[in-house]
């Protein structure tokens, strides 16, 4: 029998479909309608951790304990203080409540509640948004402890990951940035950290680079040296539930940022329990 | 032929265009031979033979940096045994202190741009003058 050309379309087709039917079926992992990882491929493989930090909103709501926060972030990384907020660069600061957690709020909330000022970085989320769009793979999900990782040898300046980024947690260098980081005497920057160039992305790492020699992120050091910020930045491995951090989670009543849009962030808040009254000292 | 004086010294002018990379080496007064660079401060050793390093340096430290900032690999084993950190500013540095007596000599010499201390912080040590 010999075979029409319409007939021969025709099983191609069927053949097509059938095949593509059954991908699913080999890899239960490419389920596609799971808004996010649920079950067993939610819980970290064994040997891996997830970074998370517990913002104490309260205990932040001192200017100082904020204010040393980001100075120990900015001299150990070299931020620039640029001072043109069209082109600041930051990787932890302060934000107005309302701003921060606006699930939170509602027309009837206490102005001074709206107001007050709380810390924010990078929510180093389960799913993030800016690795998704990253054309180079510059910005990446470590799986053995879940930062998200800049590498700015591949950072093109797409700026597609700070439009994806539903916390603003990101800043462009927009010029060179050496000017304007703070030096030494010999006009060395104060730290041994690069630098950053125009035209890369940059953003919050956990502090990466001390975690690798065991020692915490430097926010949360500087916290808790100030008097009566103690715990005001909690970190640790979420998935470890001896943790300090898994132990405030289960302990208080916390909240993390924009919950609904299923990015995951693993910057947890415990929000005041009272309407704060000496708020609004200024954004540090 | 009338255009035959012309031809001839379009030819010859050509020829010494072309020959432009030839002439200006022998004429230049430059001193061709390699840059004498700063020695390390540490005598013990480099993380690979000189050799090695001199020509994969670059291969080595892009090596690095995805082992140490992907994979959370710190440290690397030399083939001769010795263990070292894999850090730039740790390790690299700590002989190396002088970028300008070693690194930009020999980049200069070699025509290759170096960009690393655009952000890096680039070690302006007393360079140890052999």
């Amino acid at each position: 029998m010999s075979a029409s050309r319409r007939r021969f379309l025709k099983e191609l087709g069927c053949i097509t479909l059938g095949a593509g039917a059954g991908i699913p079926l080999l890899d239960p992992d490419l389920t596609p309608w799971a808004p996010y990882p649920q079950g067993e491929g939610a819980d970290a493989a064994a040997g891996t951790r997830q970074w998370a930090m517990v913002v104490d909103t309260e205990k932040c709501l001192r200017p100082e304990v904020r204010a040393a926060c980001v100075e120990a972030c900015n001299r150990e990384h070299n931020v620039p203080r640029i001072p043109d907020a069209e082109e600041e660069v930051h990787w932890i600061w302060s934000e107005p409540y309302e701003h921060v957690l606006p699930d939170q709020v509602h027309a009837h909330t206490a102005p001074e509640l709206k107001d007050a000022p709380v810390l924010v970085l990078c929510n180093h989320c389960t799913e993030p948004a800016c690795v998704k769009v990253c054309p180079t793979g510059a910005t990446w999900k470590r799986e053995s402890d879940g930062i998200v990782m800049m590498d700015m040898h591949r950072c093109i300046g797409c700026r597609y990951c700070m439009a994806a980024c539903p916390y603003g947690s990101r800043s462009f260098n927009w010029r060179d940035p050496r000017p304007w980081v703070e030096t030494e005497a010999n006009g060395k920057p104060v730290s041994d950290y690069p630098t950053r160039t125009k035209g890369v992305v940059e953003k919050c790492t956990f502090c990466a680079e001390r975690l690798r020699t065991g020692r915490p992120p430097a926010c949360v050091e500087a916290a808790n040296l100030v008097p009566g910020g103690e715990g005001a930045l909690v970190f640790g491995d979420v998935s470890d539930p001896e943790s300090e951090v898994s132990r405030v989670l289960r302990e208080k009543n916390t909240v993390c940022r924009r919950v609904g849009l299923g990015t995951g962030p693993n910057v947890f808040y415990v929000v005041p329990t009272a309407v704060p009254t000496a708020a609004g000292e200024g954004r540090a | 032929m009338s255009d035959r004086p012309r031809i001839v010294a379009g030819l010859g002018l050509f020829l010494v265009l072309a020959a432009y990379p030839v002439w200006s080496a022998l004429a230049s007064t430059g001193d061709p031979s390699p840059p004498v660079l700063a020695r390390a401060q540490d005598s013990a050793g480099c993380v690979e033979d000189t050799l090695y390093m001199a020509a994969h340096h670059a291969d080595v430290l892009n090596a690095w940096r995805t082992s140490v900032v992907r994979d959370g690999e710190r440290f690397y084993t030399s083939t001769a045994g010795r263990q070292w950190e894999m850090s730039l500013t740790g390790t690299c540095l700590q002989c190396h202190d002088d970028s300008q007596a070693f690194c930009e000599r020999c980049h200069t010499y070699a025509q290759v741009e170096l960009t690393c201390w655009g952000c890096h912080v680039a070690p302006e040590g007393q360079g140890a003058e052999p």
